[in-house]
């Protein structure tokens, strides 16, 4: 390095707001905090594990010797024709009403209900941020007309329109995917389309278009890495509505039909048994509360880590406490603190506003 | 620099021996009216924001016209009418004789690539969620005019010409001050090597020894590339630095225009003459005997702006005439062809009209 280089380097240093050794993106600024997180960070092992539970089902059922369609009726059930008890006959988590093993079931149904999850809310996030955009933007006619329709889409009876539907076709995974991803993606295109009517007032746009930008491209590539914020923190919790949502129709008997197992079915079938096999209604139960729970609260991390103003209502007198602490360690900070603190102060411009404020 | 600007208030058809081999941009008689709309049921937009009013001008190559008035008198509506951003009203924009008023998008891409535009808030301007990289380079790719490597080199080079280190390539606009945040705007208004940029209040956010720095190599770009610049500004003292002619506005309207020395030495319409006395002086001496007019009330509405001379209800120097009869721009007796004035009362030399703004008040 030559000394001119380093008097260059220097006189940067000397003009920099803050301590910038290298370009950390929105997104590694927003792991970072995220990192520090617990709540967050056990959440995403949640996940994770519930993920692997889903992907290694046909392992379990392997392990467990039990294939998740095999209804076992002299081990797997009493003498009666009830459900057998966990641990019973190698059953680890019990069986259910014609013998299947439950444990193997879950695991089976955990692949649906997250499939189900995890591929509505992304169509629902892709349609949603696409209409979203195209509303707030252009504006005007097309505004007013895609307006209504989010309106019309959020105050439509889902529930009606789900039987309906089940009762003119056969229920099926493709009619499940569809109805939950229809009454998603409108709330997600409302927060975008405020969003995108105030974003389309910055400068930095009137840049763009003076540089040539078409509208697409001013959309697409100015607007929209500035709402992934807000759309990150929606989608991650538009994952459990739909897990939800899903369990919710299976329920009804309008969702997965049988044999295909999926939590909602499970505890569908669990109703009538739950006085003499509390396992049956219990652990699917607890399954779908664990996956629910574990995404909402990855999703208030997500919010937090991507705006530090915002205080969670219920962490609030943790965070004021920590800032306090921060405080009073003054200039106790370590380096590298120091320039996440620095970068973090440097970030409140031009971030969005989180979803929670807009909606 | 005689000769540099030229102002007329006829529309009169523009032929193309009007537009001499110098005259980059050509303005005539621009009018952009913002459409209010009123409430209730059927309330149609019945009145008009008149922000600017029939406003021609004349950008030279290679030479800086500034434009000064007060905060709301049109300055930036009339930027961005030039830029093609908002669509204009009445009146023609013609760069190099072409007639570009309110071009569609796709026509007006040859010219986006000629005229290019540095903004107010170093801050706003910039996409905080890019690169600078991306954010320089943006021009290339819109224009598919450089790609990959030779793209980044492109940004590079430019990085380097704005006194940028050309390593921080990869950074976020969070990470730069205020002064290094207005040389990427300058490097991207540099990037497709237009021939008119159009500064509106490049300086107006950033401290004083910052604006000096940056006028600086605005002023190295000039040369270099033999740009021409709009200069918008409401520091007198910075347009009279960097402008070859000057244009006064008072809502919507030129009040005075013409060569930098003129028009700061000689003002001939009253409020030129208030806006120059009202500038702070560095010499302690001559602030001492300087003679501040003092302008009663506030700027009126451009809802409804007063009739006849525009300026009336708050000059000094107003009389029946004025409240009737609209001045045209002209030159005043005395003054080089070049200096326009539109007032029908225009300032004599040794004039005092500070005292002259007293009595009225009294």
């Amino acid at each position: 390095m030559s000394i001119t280089e380093l008097q260059y380097q220097a006189s940067q240093v000397e003009n920099a707001p803050a301590i910038a050794i290298q370009g950390r993106s929105q997104w590694q600024l927003t792991w970072r905090r995220l990192r520090s997180d617990k709540v967050a960070i056990a959440s995403i092992v949640v996940i994770i594990l519930m993920i692997l539970f889903a992907i290694l089902a046909p392992v379990i059922a392997h392990l467990t010797g039990h294939p998740v369609d095999q209804e076992y009726v002299n081990t797997g059930q009493t003498a009666d024709g009830l459900p057998v008890g966990p641990g019973v006959h190698g059953f680890i988590l019990g069986t259910d009403w014609v013998g299947r093993d439950l444990l193997v079931r879950i695991a089976y149904g955990a692949r649906i209900s997250l499939f189900v999850g995890l591929l509505t809310t992304a169509i629902a996030t892709i349609l949603g941020v696409t209409l979203g955009l195209i509303a707030g933007y252009f504006g005007g006619v097309i505004d007013g007309v895609l307006a209504r329709f989010f309106d019309a889409a959020l105050a439509f009876p889902y529930i009606v329109l789900a039987l309906a539907l089940a009762s003119v076709f056969n229920p099926s995974l493709l009619i499940v995917i569809g109805v939950i991803s229809f009454f998603s993606w409108a709330g997600i295109s409302r927060i975008v389309r405020g969003q995108t009517l105030s974003l389309k007032e910055k400068e930095y746009i009137e840049a763009a278009k003076s540089l040539g930008a078409g509208p697409w491209r001013i959309m697409f590539i100015d607007i929209l890495p500035n709402l992934l914020g807000p759309v990150l923190v929606l989608a991650t919790l538009y994952i459990p509505t739909a897990v939800t949502f899903e369990a919710t129709l299976s329920f009804l008997g309008i969702g997965i039909p049988e044999p295909a197992p999926s939590w909602g079915n499970i505890l569908s079938e669990a109703t009538g048994f739950y006085h003499v096999a509390w396992w049956y209604v219990v652990f699917p139960a607890l399954a779908l509360l664990i996956t629910t729970l574990a995404f909402n609260l990855l999703g208030d991390g997500i919010r937090d880590a991507i705006d530090p103003r915002t205080e969670r209502i219920f962490a609030g007198s943790k965070n004021r406490r920590n800032q306090r602490r921060n405080r009073r360690k003054g200039q106790g900070l370590s380096l590298d603190q120091a320039i996440l603190v620095g970068q973090e102060r440097d970030l409140t411009d031009g971030s969005p506003l989180p979803a929670s404020e807009e909606s | 620099m005689t000769g540099s600007l030229t102002t007329s208030t006829d529309s009169a058809f523009p032929s193309d021996h009007t537009f001499g081999d110098d005259v980059l941009v050509r303005v005539d008689n621009l009018v952009k009216y913002f459409p209010v709309k009123g409430s209730g049921l059927l309330a149609r937009s019945v009145t008009n924001v008149q922000a600017v009013d029939g406003v021609s001008l004349t950008i030279k190559r290679g030479k800086t016209l500034g434009l000064v008035g007060e905060t709301g008198c049109g300055k930036s509506t009339l930027a961005r009418c030039i830029a093609g951003l908002i669509p204009i009203t009445d009146g023609k924009v013609y760069f190099e004789g072409q007639d570009i008023t309110n071009l569609s998008r796709q026509q007006m891409r040859p010219y986006r690539r000629e005229i290019q535009m540095i903004f107010q808030d170093p801050y706003g301007a910039l996409n905080p969620r890019r690169r600078v990289g991306s954010i320089i380079g943006e021009p290339f790719a819109i224009h598919k005019t450089a790609s990959g490597n030779a793209r980044k080199r492109a940004v590079q080079d430019l990085m380097e010409r704005v006194g940028l280190n050309p390593e921080h390539y990869n950074r976020f606009p969070a990470e730069f001050s205020g002064g290094q945040r207005q040389r990427i705007g300058v490097a991207r208004a540099l990037a497709l090597r237009p021939k008119l940029i159009i500064c509106d209040e490049p300086v107006s956010a950033l401290d004083v020894s910052i604006q000096a720095q940056v006028l600086n190599l605005l002023a190295d770009l000039q040369d270099d590339f033999g740009l021409s610049y709009l200069f918008i500004a409401h520091d007198l003292e910075v347009v009279r630095h960097v402008s070859n002619s000057v244009t006064v506005m008072y809502l919507g309207r030129v009040a005075e225009a013409g060569p930098g020395d003129q028009v700061y030495d000689h003002p001939r319409h009253p409020y030129s003459a208030a806006l120059l006395s009202a500038a702070p002086a560095a010499d302690p001496d001559s602030a001492a005997q300087r003679q501040r007019i003092i302008l009663t009330g506030d700027v009126p509405s451009p809802i409804n702006p007063p009739s006849g001379c525009r300026f009336h209800p708050r000059c000094p120097k107003a009389q029946d005439l004025c409240a009737q009869a609209e001045p045209h721009l002209e030159p005043k007796a005395g003054d080089p062809s070049t200096h326009l004035t539109a007032c029908h009362f225009p300032v004599e030399a040794g004039e005092d009209l500070a005292r002259a703004g007293r009595r009225e008040q009294r």
